[in-house]
């Protein structure tokens, strides 16, 4: 077996030292009854070009989305990654470290960290940014806990508009944790006013921007209605790449801002591994869950950095720890610390108005075709199209032809007929003229 | 042999080991790495909410983008370098065919909200890992989607309060060793129990006697790992599962060290209801500097219908989806879309590289690898109980024991030698406690050479060389870091040197 080194006089000889006569005989304090005495009903091993081969046949019973127009989004985002994000990750410094424990030994980890969290907090428009989380999703649940905890309530009132599965991870932590959520209903493409359902036990309130509907909206004042009823704003952002034009959620007043860090430098992979952003104002930092780095300086006076306010984490607060995560994201952050340091501000920015520019030009084609609206006066990279009959069906028709039109809003919000016939239609740098010539003739085709 | 001291460098460059300021030191505005073409003239449809100032983001060519984190990635330790004996943590060899296939086209580029007919070949990946799993564990279901250890952790425990929830009870006190991780108190206070501790016996296993006396009709259930963190197995396992089923408690193994028994014992046959799988150890998914991970959790009959959302299953059609619950007792959903698909690629590439013959040999090794360091340092280290051990070594300090070397310093030490050190001061219930395994991707030429440097560091500090201790590690990018200074004045981010005309104010 090609990755196990020992030999069978290796073996032999490590028995005789440890003085015992077979690796079964190590297994002794396992009864009897638990020992398998031969391999478990699974297929035997193989050489690299067998599995290469069975896991590219498996590969090819898909449609990638790089292969035809696509126009997917809903909380994840295919962008070009420069060829050297991914070489660089591929490291195996990077690739095969764990966790920085030992300070000296894996400064290149804890320096990209810091230099991650401050772009974090620079594009977020916040004071402090942790390591990352799993994803969006969890960083956003976590986000309402630690409101709760700031606040000592345990309202949280949630946006109709923030994506789905935010939602539905807020609502698992909810019951196991115990707390109570209002939710708004969704309003896709128009304005939402939440003020309203914030009262004396409000928590937070959770709002995305551009939200799931691909809708932008000044969250200014109901960041101010928050802070008057002592409820944090927490602004969720799906597409990241969207702060490189759209006004920052710190500069709206938020107090917490999540977000879904995958469209930077990570691949779309059916959906995971991903990393989530967590950035807070400063005067929260020790109710912060998660990982971080912090400057400090070595015996001989030289700079350094360290993973630092630990006593906030599980191995050292057990069942007080602000949250049980151990393992972050630190590879998909390293992914997006490059792709954001390779781009700069020029990149970045550019970047952002491109993704723009070319998802209004699609926008306007698309709104022409006769039984189709776009429902949003506002948006970033994403908007929401009105279709004449189901989008789900349309979408799969499409597919059929090797498009991928989008995501239908039923596959997320099922059981809300009033929205089956929209659909969330994205573009980004990679959408090409004869991608959206292909959606338009398609679209016209199918709804005909 | 004659000591040349090294003569301070006009760069502070060390030869291999050069200086590297941060991005922001070193960017200018309008230098940029990616070359984009010009944005097309558009009606900005924005709302009002263009961003107005700049962000403040640095900007670095290409060649000064690799060269920063070429240099970044010479600062660290990594498997690829040498042993990295991280007890609990499973740091074995990475193989790239994994890398290779997570990036193939039609996976890599797959979005997670494409219709279900476009992505049945991921789905067969999912469904064939969840084969894999579900027979080694000899568990009939296995959650898919948490995204680490400690998310897998948190949805067995979801699982079982869910269960408990529809049997209408009320029970808040579940029981956790006390040489459990921190993760486990942490995931069972998340999910809204108590946590009632229960002490290690002198053989480094559950003490029974306690255990028996804080069992009883108000707990909701054990959390145990197995093998332990004392990298023991835990032989009196069954009956407790017993004893916690006839109270109708359930039982959550803490799957950390599964590498251990893969192939050789099915948590099944021991009486789980729920146990987490960390691919980034069992599986050899890259640990990649603190994740991602992904942490699959195989269910019993009994839990089963409770799992999370969503779940692949054999339809009409092929294969499905299942996103929404519709009058199920599922419990929800524990994160965006449907679990750590690049790690599921990677574990299957290992588990089919290894077959079932394969996984066996490799647990079988790495207990091997761990009780010959056991035996082969136990002249010179203290054994924290008595052998044999599972796939880790756990020392105590006692052999330190009036040198004035702590475990610390004994681990600073052993940097100096080109060895990452071991888990240390954990499990809690050993004094000064260091926790080694080597795993199975070790040789035994490795292993000598580590049990050579771990004899010359014990004698020299029996010897009273205190300060070759005290003093390391004397020869890394960084020496010992002032992580107390870091803690009570943090500096989180990078901050722009004031303005001179202010600075001189």
């Amino acid at each position: 077996m090609r990755y196990l080194p020992l030999t069978e006089a290796d073996r032999r000889s490590m028995l005789g030292r440890i003085g015992v006569p077979s690796v079964e005989s190590l297994y002794r304090d396992v009864p009897e009854f638990a020992r398998l005495s031969a391999p478990v009903d699974l297929p035997a091993h193989l050489g690299e070009l067998e599995v290469e081969r069975e896991i590219a046949s498996l590969a090819a019973k898909n449609l990638g989305s790089a292969a035809v127009p696509s126009f997917l989004g809903a909380g994840a985002y295919r962008h070009h990654i420069p060829a050297s994000v991914d070489h660089l990750i591929q490291r195996g410094e990077f690739l095969t470290s764990y966790t920085p424990y030992q300070p000296e030994i894996t400064q290149g980890t804890l320096q990209y960290l810091f230099e991650f969290q401050t772009q974090v907090c620079l594009i977020t428009g916040m004071e402090v940014a942790n390591a990352s989380m799993y994803d969006g999703a969890t960083a956003t649940a976590e986000a309402v806990m630690m409101a709760n905890r700031v606040t000592r309530r345990r309202r949280a009132v949630i946006s109709g508009n923030l994506h789905p599965h935010y939602r539905e991870v807020i609502a698992t932590h909810a019951r196991f944790h115990g707390f109570e959520m209002a939710a708004g209903d969704p309003s896709p493409g128009k304005p939402e006013d939440l003020i309203p359902l914030i009262g004396a036990e409000t928590s937070c309130v959770v709002v995305q921007n551009p939200d799931f509907f691909g809708h932008l909206q000044d969250h200014g004042a109901l960041g101010e209605a928050c802070r008057k009823a002592g409820a944090l704003l927490i602004v969720a952002v799906t597409e990241p790449v969207s702060l490189g034009l759209v006004e920052s959620p710190g500069a709206m007043g938020a107090d917490i801002v999540t977000g879904e860090g995958q469209p930077i430098g990570n691949s779309l992979g059916f959906g995971g591994p991903y990393l989530g952003l967590f950035a807070a104002r400063e005067k929260y930092v020790r109710q912060m869950p998660g990982r971080l780095v912090g400057e400090t300086a070595d015996v001989e006076g030289k700079r350094g950095w360290v993973l630092t306010l630990s006593t906030r984490e599980q191995h050292i607060r057990r069942e007080k720890a602000t949250s049980n995560i151990c393992t972050n994201s630190g590879l998909c952050t390293l992914a997006f610390t490059i792709h954001l340091t390779l781009l700069g501000e020029a990149g970045f920015t550019r970047l952002a108005a491109l993704n723009h520019a070319t998802a209004v030009g699609l926008a306007e084609r698309l709104g022409k075709i006769p039984g189709c609206k776009v429902l949003n006066d506002s948006f970033f990279n994403e908007f929401t199209l009105q279709l004449p009959k189901p989008a789900a069906e349309v979408v799969e028709r499409l597919a059929e032809r090797r498009i991928l039109a989008g995501v239908p809003v039923s596959r997320l919000h099922p059981k809300r007929p009033e929205l089956a016939n929209l659909l969330l239609v994205a573009a980004s740098e990679c959408t090409t003229e004869r991608d959206i010539a292909a959606l338009e003739a398609g679209l016209k085709d199918v709804l005909r | 042999m004659v000591e040349t001291p090294v003569p301070p460098t006009f760069t502070g460059n060390r030869g291999l080991m050069i200086e590297e300021p941060l991005i922001f030191e070193q960017g200018e505005a309008e230098r940029c790495g990616v070359d984009l073409p010009d944005v097309p003239a558009h009606r900005e449809r924005l709302g009002g909410l263009k961003r107005k100032g700049p962000i403040g983001l640095p900007g670095l060519a290409e060649p000064q983008v690799v060269r920063h984190y070429t240099r970044l990635s010479q600062k660290n330790y990594a498997i690829d370098m040498g042993l990295y004996p991280l007890g609990s943590c499973t740091m074995k060899h990475n193989p790239r065919l994994n890398e290779k296939m997570a990036r193939l086209p039609g996976l890599a580029d797959l979005h997670p909200m494409q219709p279900i007919s476009t992505v049945q070949g991921a789905l067969e990946i999912i469904d064939r890992v969840a084969h894999w799993l579900k027979t080694l564990t000899g568990m009939p279901a296995v959650a898919m989607s948490p995204a680490a250890g400690a998310h897998g952790e948190l949805c067995g425990v979801m699982a079982i309060r869910a269960a408990l929830d529809h049997r209408g009870e009320q029970r808040r006190r579940i029981l956790v060793p006390e040489s459990a991780h921190g993760t486990n108190p942490a995931t069972a206070a998340a999910c809204g129990f108590e946590v009632d501790s229960i002490p290690a016996n002198d053989r480094g296993r559950v003490d029974l006697a306690a255990f028996d006396a804080k069992l009883g009709p108000d707990v909701a259930g054990i959390m145990i790992t197995n093998p332990n963190t004392c990298g023991l197995f835990e032989s009196d396992f069954a009956r407790i599962a017993e004893d916690t089923h006839k109270v109708g408690g359930y039982v959550y193994a803490d799957g950390a060290n599964f590498n251990a028994i893969v192939g050789r014992v099915r948590p099944g046959d021991l009486g789980v209801d729920c146990m987490h799988i960390n691919l980034h150890k069992t599986f050899s998914t890259p640990h990649g500097g603190g994740g991602p991970g992904s942490g699959p959790v195989v269910l019993s009959a009994a839990l089963a219908p409770f799992a999370p959302l969503p779940y692949v299953v054999h339809g009409a059609k092929g294969f499905d989806l299942v996103e929404q619950d519709d009058g199920g007792q599922s419990f929800g959903r524990l994160k965006g879309f449907h679990g750590q698909m690049g790690m599921f690629i990677r574990a299957l590439a290992y588990m089919m590289s290894h077959g079932a013959d394969g996984l066996r040999q490799a647990s079988g090794d790495a207990v091997l690898n761990a009780n010959y360091l056991m035996a082969a340092l136990s002249g010179d280290l203290s054994p924290a109980f008595e052998g044999p051990c599972m796939h880790e070594a756990l020392f105590d300090d006692a052999f330190l024991k009036g040198t004035d070397v702590s475990t610390l310093d004994f681990a600073k030490a052993m940097i100096d030698e080109g060895f990452h050190p071991m888990t240390m001061y954990f499990p809690l219930v050993v004094h000064g406690a260091l926790l080694m395994e080597p795993t199975e991707t070790e040789s035994k030429d490795s292993l000598d050479q580590f049990i050579g440097a771990l004899q010359h560091l014990a004698r020299r500090a029996k010897a009273g060389d205190t300060a070759l201790f005290h003093e390391a590690p004397r020869l890394t990018p960084r020496r010992r870091l002032d992580e107390t200074a870091a803690a009570r004045r943090p500096v989180l981010r990078w901050r722009p040197p004031a303005p001179e005309s202010q600075a001189a104010e």
